[in-house]
């Protein structure tokens, strides 16, 4: 027992001694941050409204008062950027939570269950991955109609196949350990082995991939919206913003460049500390990554 | 071996079927009325009824959806609302841009991503090692509509270095149509100038698709030979006083390019993902566009055309891939 606290403190230190070490980590962790806060705090950071058109100065380049500049109704793009962290954090943290929790379900299920379930659930996520991404999101979302809800639903019906399979690999190995058996010997019941032992040992993959998730949820919502799908103008969402841009690209620059930067330093950021944790998480890659 | 190439044909017939079910339900089952979505608000209610008894819409969904796989696999994708032509026309028509953007895409993603990734590997933790993975994280973390746009803003209206959107510039001459392919069709009909220019057109949406791949094949292609390098017979080839290059080269990366190689499956199908955004940016007349523009009209029977037949393309493919696996690979068996 009088070991346990040291040990703790041991393994947290050496965490954040790695950390250190991993200066790319540490970059992604705070973008991530700079990200929420920006997302959380967008109403009090803003300058303008969202919404709010100054047509006599539309196209205005940045400028005291308009930093990113204006857009082609004469929207200040900074306040429209950092609403549009606010409805991107959204659609990745709606998307993390219904794939990841669908994804976990099947994959542990039919871990678990094995056999003819197993055969049946594992066949069914086959079909989902047998589809482009993109291309199968964009057919649900014309089934459902162009709107932020559907995009989301649609964005969590093409990735929770992944969080399937990494549970269901993590609960394979799982449920042969020794451990697990001492439980059910207890006379713990499926439920209980699933909640209390088998889902708690195989957290590490599925928080990787939701960091992986999060970034990927943010771009195929971004391409949706460029497209025409997902969120619709005026709404201060980053596609949008691109799409109704696109013709500036040369004599504005401004106006599709900073929404674009803005996904691009955010799923980095994702991505980074996907990366990151998953060395972390994974002893092995520690030394060889 | 062959007991692995059954199953794996077997799983892929099965994942088919499911993907046409997908597909189905999609299509009949989650738009409140596919009638109205196929024939519009203002129809009026004899259009509808003919619609129904035409389609089968009127039986049970058991039965339509058995209707419906009978008309599949007689390459029936129904008709178009936007073009008026039947979907499978339509998607012979607008197939060979993509194939051709895909596979300038694809030779990007593999002339720039292998190399890169087997330096990365040998200069682990060296200076080009962390800029390779800062840039491979980076093209992982692009949009790929943003990115367009870019290219095309910078190098073709400001630069004027590359040409403008779509295949040819208007003031030449399409060769005549043989395969679609306008590289294939410009060498078939001897015609040099039309070969530069398509060649000269497909090198921004070229680039702009095969970035994505590019960074996730660098960075497979890194973590496989960062493994095969920490194997035994590399530290015995090593021992025996092989140099350097010939280590790396004829040892470890024959080894490495293995578990690259279902990479190559899995990217193909970020590129029809990638291909719907790229074409849009870049006006390529291709399956992407297509798809886009009949799902902004509301074209349903082209847009599940499109999704079942890029799904169908993408499953091959892997069934292709993981049976070269198998044969590279003989530890490779079925379970």
């Amino acid at each position: 027992m009088t070991d346990r606290p040291r040990i703790a403190r041991r393994r947290s230190a050496a965490t954040l001694r790695w950390l250190r070490r991993s200066p790319l980590v540490t970059a992604g962790g705070l973008v991530i941050l700079l990200y929420m806060l920006a997302a959380i705090t967008a109403p009090l950071l803003a300058p303008h409204s969202p919404l709010a058109q100054l047509l006599e100065r539309r196209l205005g380049p940045p400028q005291p008062g308009y930093p990113l500049g204006l857009d082609q109704l004469g929207r200040d793009i900074l306040s429209r950027v950092l609403f549009g962290a606010r409805l991107s954090l959204l659609v990745g943290l709606v998307v993390v939570a219904v794939a990841g929790l669908l994804g976990t379900t099947v994959g542990v299920v039919a871990g678990f269950a094995g056999g003819r379930i197993d055969n049946v659930l594992m066949r069914i996520t086959d079909v989902f991955f047998a589809f482009p991404s993109l291309i199968l999101a964009m057919a649900i979302a014309a089934a459902l109609g162009p709107s932020l809800i559907n995009t989301m639903v649609a964005i969590a019906v093409v990735t929770w196949p992944v969080y399937a399979r990494l549970s269901r690999a993590q609960t394979l190995v799982l449920r042969r350990q020794e451990f697990i058996e001492a439980a059910r010997a207890l006379g713990a019941s499926d439920a209980r082995v699933i909640a209390r032992h088998i889902l708690p040992n195989a957290l590490s993959p599925l928080i990787v991939q939701a960091s992986f998730n999060m970034g990927e949820a943010i771009l195929i919502a971004a391409g949706l919206s460029f497209i025409g799908f997902g969120a619709q103008p005026p709404t201060p969402e980053w596609g949008v913003m691109i799409s109704e841009g696109r013709d500036y690209i040369t004599t504005q620059w401004w106006v599709p460049t900073f929404p674009g930067l803005a996904i691009l330093l955010a799923v980095t950021g994702f991505n980074l500390a996907g990366d990151g944790l998953r060395d972390l998480l994974d002893p092995r890659l520690r030394r060889a990554g | 071996m062959s007991r692995y190439i059954l199953g794996r044909i077997a799983s892929t017939g099965l994942v088919l079927v499911g993907v046409s079910a997908l597909t189905f339900f999609i299509a009949h089952v989650v738009p409140g009325d596919p009638v109205l979505v196929a024939l519009g608000e203002h129809a009026r209610e004899d259009q509808i009824q003919a619609y129904r008894r035409a389609y089968g819409l009127d039986r049970p969904v058991v039965v339509q959806y058995v209707i419906y796989m009978g008309r599949l696999l007689r390459g029936d994708l129904g008709v178009s609302i936007r073009t008026r032509r039947p979907v499978a026309v339509d998607l012979r028509q607008f197939l060979p841009a993509t194939v051709e953007l895909g596979t300038a895409a694809w030779l990007v993603a593999m002339m720039l991503g292998i190399p890169a990734g087997i330096l990365s590997a040998i200069f682990k933790d060296r200076a080009f090692d962390h800029l390779s993975r800062i840039a491979a994280l980076i093209g992982a973390s692009m949009p790929v509509f943003w990115l367009g746009l870019l290219l095309l803003g910078n190098f073709y209206f400001r630069l004027h270095w590359f040409p403008g959107p779509g295949r040819l510039d208007i003031t030449i001459d399409a060769p005549p149509a043989r395969t679609g392919l306008l590289l294939v069709d410009a060498l078939l009909s001897a015609d040099p100038i039309a070969w530069g220019n398509a060649l000269r057109h497909l090198i921004l949406p070229g680039l702009t698709l095969g970035l994505f791949s590019t960074a996730v094949v660098a960075r497979m292609t890194r973590s496989a030979m960062l493994e095969v390098l920490y194997q035994d017979y590399i530290r015995t080839a090593r021992a025996k006083g092989l140099s350097a290059w010939r280590v790396h080269l004829w040892h470890a990366l024959r080894n490495a390019m293995i578990p690259t190689l279902t990479i190559i499956g899995i990217s193909f199908g970020n590129l029809l993902s990638g291909a719907v955004l790229t074409e849009t940016v870049f006006a390529w007349p291709g399956l992407g566009r297509y798809a886009t523009t009949s799902a902004v009209s509301l074209d349903f029977p082209a847009v599940v055309g499109v999704t079942l037949v890029a799904a169908v393309i993408y499953t091959l493919v892997n069934l292709i891939v993981d049976l070269i696996y198998a044969r590279l690979d003989p530890r490779v068996r079925y379970d």
